[in-house]
């Protein structure tokens, strides 16, 4: 397993910021070797002189790594992001096309190599903004180093909600700017006159005077050996035509008549196709199996064993599942065979009983501040499956002394630094080609990418090339789930209805510090981490800890407003410092909501707001109580505070998604385990939500508040859970502090 | 013994093994990928696609049901000029996909449900829409049907 490249979606130290802080510091030791390396420009010349000669073919020309423009005008942009559905490439486009002065018409994205040249250096540096809360510094260190530090880390990840928050804006707006720049220079020269009276349109570069114009595909070949200006001058917005525009998805008309080429459909000559089976318990290893009944089925050709694992290659994925099944291989437990749901959550009680934190943020006293008897609740959430639609499918051909891997994942350079790894072959014989991703909300991240050291492994050892499958069941059983996770709340009030203290006690694997900003002005909080690690992997499911923080934290708060006898967006208010961007989301959605407004007998509603990815989000959950017991949702109002927007339409349908994926972890979805592994098996057993259960009413409204750009993809989840146990609390009474939903409904 | 049966309009002859899923034999025998794995037991849709229009989970019928049947998978519903169907056309206007994997399966189940009801109901929508989409798409997909079927002044009320 490589070195986890993602310091913001899976932060590896329990104390505040310690883990971004210890990486960024581990990167200024290098920073002494690395700056003097290469020369300065948007992309350091020798990536750029490599990125040229994987992508330049006859009449085509190169510019800063990421853009290549044809003499016939055609404008190419690799994006070291994966479009997973999230419109990033669309946007991506839009951002680069926008500075660039492009026909939109004549724009094309596509993903880049997985090749260092092809590292991710505005996601480099807006990692580092974060990390250091100083975008000074930052912009202080080269811009060259930026790229070292980027290939060092084998940065092309896409996560964090960062393609056009980091990437756009700090690498591709300025190299569609920088070109541009580049064109006016050269058609100037062209046309002997004054580059000031020159104007650029439609991938144009026009002499208004002299009624002159040239096209950017003539003026390609010789721009292209200018160099870029690093900090061109941007567009003011108002001079925008492509950007905040709700252009429609690059990606749309290709899944909509089944042209669509995911990892999944990849198929070559000879390929066979083969799945596979690891131990059901995590940490366990395969003792035995006996191969027979697996070599009797037709067209199976061989079962391999694998340290962990069993798989079975066979001409098609039927007779590969029907030899696996029937399979009865023997897997040790790796002594975790006591690990259950329960055992977890007692583990969990014992060490916040015991009051040894790992790490603590937060200001004040709060342990004066709680006095004797706080109001006190204990909230739990269970292991989630990310459920992606697209199972896991990668096909790998090793010939001639090189591999090469096809398939959809979030990090295609890490997933090729993997493959390298296990396979003991030099990086320039390894090639991964990215395909189209059918979801992932996290799973294809390469904190466990299992997958590609399974496929790896088979393709080495097989004369033809093989496509690994996973079974949805496979999928379900062995998960890099957002981690099973208790939290003991704890606040005291004062008589003026304000708290006085509060405390989140939490257990989980990893401290959740890093992402969580808790909005509220108070005396004394705190936030302490109890780090409890099963045999379990894991990992970032959409939003990471914001989810089940923003449970806890909006919960609970909704319980103190009850306690103070104060309605919910009041009490949030008087907690809130005046004229922020959250009392502002807040008390946009309490008047769009028709917060006051009376409901139908049976019907209620919550509030929760949460901010994520430097997004705020503030939701109203309309709902009640169906006859089976189970929530149903009337209407969710949802007011979003993400700075500027690239692409309306798409950061709309980001929120929307997000909104259904929150309420349906809330409804339906838990991985329980029982001896060590786990009890679901399917789509069957862990439960999306449907059409039929999602609310009929969603109103979404931005609030274009001028405020750095925030992440889209994630913070649309967030605050649906705890909007929606609020709503159901105001509806019946009832207080929920676990989820699922459904399995109180029911039991 | 080949088993007869035809998809999008042509007659095949299918070598498969009788009990093959009918999805694993559209994508793997007949290289049609628009159709696509996503549980294998029914659950999800997103291998859906019409049995003598009837809207259908191939994942989950054995090859030898088919026989002597018409199935029509996503590749089939463009017009043979290439138009794109209603239906398609309106989830582009909607801009319905997100990661796109389980919409070949939606639209299918949407084709089938407009085939029937003409112009259907919330209700009747949400009856037949049993498909999942983990990317949550489920606001745009109503939509996206109440415009192909002249509803879009709903359209714009309700989900979006």
């Amino acid at each position: 397993m490589t070195d986890n490249p993602t310091p913001d979606i899976a932060p590896e130290a329990p104390l505040k910021r310690k883990g971004l802080k210890r990486r960024a510091f581990l990167i200024g030791g290098v920073a002494i070797v690395g700056a003097g390396l290469f020369g300065i420009s948007i992309a350091d010349r020798n990536a750029a002189k490599d990125a040229k000669a994987r992508i330049t073919g006859e009449g085509e020309h190169s510019f800063a790594t990421w853009l290549k423009i044809s003499e016939d005008d055609v404008v190419t942009i690799y994006s070291p992001h994966t479009d997973i559905g999230q419109g990033s490439n669309t946007g991506l486009a839009q951002m680069l096309a926008e500075e660039l002065d492009a026909a939109w018409e004549q724009v094309r994205i596509v993903s880049a190599p997985a090749e260092p040249a092809f590292a991710n250096v505005g996601l480099g540096r807006g990692f580092l903004t974060e990390m250091t809360g100083q975008p000074a510094i930052i912009n202080g260190i080269p811009q060259s180093f930026l790229a070292f530090i980027a290939r060092q880390m084998n940065l092309q990840i896409t996560g964090g909600s960062t393609a056009l928050r980091f990437t756009g804006q700090m690498t591709f707006q300025k190299v569609g700017a920088a070109t541009r720049l580049a064109l006016m220079e050269t058609a100037a020269k062209r046309l002997n006159v004054p580059v000031e009276e020159l104007t650029t349109q439609d991938s144009r570069v026009i002499h208004a005077k002299s009624s002159q114009s040239l096209r950017y595909g003539e003026l390609a070949a010789q721009a292209a050996t200018l160099s870029l200006d690093n900090e061109p001058k941007l567009k003011d917005p108002t001079q925008y035509r492509l950007m905040r525009q709700s252009m429609q998805r690059l990606d749309i008309p290709a899944k909509v008549d089944g042209s669509a080429q995911f990892g999944m459909d990849f198929a070559i000559p000879n390929m066979r196709v083969a799945t596979i089976q690891a131990a059901p318990v995590r940490g366990g290893k395969l003792t035995s199996v006996d191969t027979a009944p697996a070599m009797a089925i037709k067209g199976v050709e061989k079962v391999i064993k694998l340290e962990n694992a069993v798989a079975v290659v066979a001409k098609g994925y039927w007779p590969a599942i029907s030899g696996l099944r029937a399979l009865a291989p023997s897997f040790s437990d790796g002594g975790h065979a006591d690990v259950s749901t329960a055992s977890i959550f007692k583990a969990h009680d014992d060490i916040i009983a015991k009051g040894e934190a790992d790490g603590e943020a937060g200001e004040g006293d709060v342990q004066v501040g709680l006095g004797a008897k706080p109001i006190q609740a204990k909230y739990q959430v269970p292991f989630l499956h990310h459920a992606m639609m697209e199972p896991f499918a990668l096909t790998a051909h090793f010939k001639d002394g090189k591999l090469d891997i096809w398939g959809g994942m979030q990090d295609p350079l890490a997933t090729k630094m993997l493959a390298v790894e296990v396979s003991g072959l030099d990086a320039d014989d390894v090639t991964f080609h990215p395909m189209i991703i059918g979801g992932s909300f996290g799973r294809r991240l390469p904190m466990y990418m299992e997958i590609v050291d399974q496929v790896t492994q088979l393709a080495m050892q097989l004369p033809y090339p093989v496509k690994l499958i996973w079974s949805r069941e496979e999928e379900v059983a062995q998960g890099a789930y957002r981690p099973q996770s208790s939290a003991l709340l704890s606040a005291a009030l004062t008589d003026k209805k304000r708290i006085a203290a509060y405390r989140n006690d939490y257990a989980q694997p990893e401290s959740s510090e890093s992402e969580t900003v808790f909005p509220y002005i108070l005396p004394a909080v705190s936030r302490r981490h109890f780090a409890h690690v099963s045999n379990q992997n894991t990992g970032a499911w959409r939003s990471v800890n914001s989810t089940q923080q923003g449970f806890y934290n909006e919960s609970f708060m909704d319980e103190l407003a009850h306690a103070a006898g104060e309605d919910p967006v009041i009490f949030r208010r008087n907690h809130l410092k005046a004229d922020t961007r959250h009392l502002r989301v807040l008390d946009e959605v309490a008047a769009r909501s028709g917060w006051n407004t009376p409901l139908p007998a049976g019907r209620g509603r919550g509030v929760a707001l949460v901010e994520s990815f430097k997004t705020i989000v503030a939701m109203v959950v309309e709902a009640s109580v169906g006859e089976d017991g189970m929530p149903k949702l009337h209407k969710v109002t949802t007011v979003v505070d993400a700075g500027s927007i690239v692409n309306p339409d798409a950061a709309m349908a980001q929120i929307e998604g997000g909104t259904i994926m929150g309420l349906s972890s809330a409804i339906g979805e838990a991985i329980t385990l029982e001896k060590g592994a786990a009890q679901q098996s399917n789509l069957s057993d862990y439960l999306l939500l449907t059409m039929a259960q999602s609310p009929l009413v969603q109103d979404i409204h931005f609030l274009n508040s001028g405020a750095p750009m925030g992440g889209i993809g994630e913070p649309g989840v967030p605050p649906a859970a705890p909007a929606l146990a609020n709503a159901l609390f105001a509806a019946t009474g009832k207080r929920i502090r676990n989820l699922p939903i459904m399995t109180q409904a029911k039991g | 013994m080949a088993i007869q049966t035809s998809i999008n309009g042509k007659a095949v002859a299918l070598s498969a093994e009788p009990d093959t899923p009918l999805l694993w034999v559209i994508r793997e025998e007949l290289g049609l990928t628009g159709t696509k794995f996503g549980c294998g037991v029914a659950a999800c849709g997103a291998c859906t696609v019409h049995v003598d229009g009837e809207p259908t989970r191939s994942c989950s019928v054995p090859v030898s049901d088919v026989a002597g049947k018409s199935i029509t998978t996503i590749e089939g519903l463009k017009s043979a000029d290439g138009t794109l169907h209603a239906v398609q056309t309106a989830w582009i206007a909607a801009q319905v996909p997100q990661c796109g994997y389980c919409q070949s399966g939606q639209i299918m189940a949407a084709v089938a449900l407009i085939e029937k009801t003409g112009r259907p109901s919330d209700a009747q929508i949400d009856a037949a829409m049993t498909n999942l989409c983990r990317c949550g798409t489920y606001p745009r997909i109503r939509k996206a049907i109440r415009a192909a079927t002249g509803q879009a002044a709903q359209a714009t009320q309700g989900a979006v």
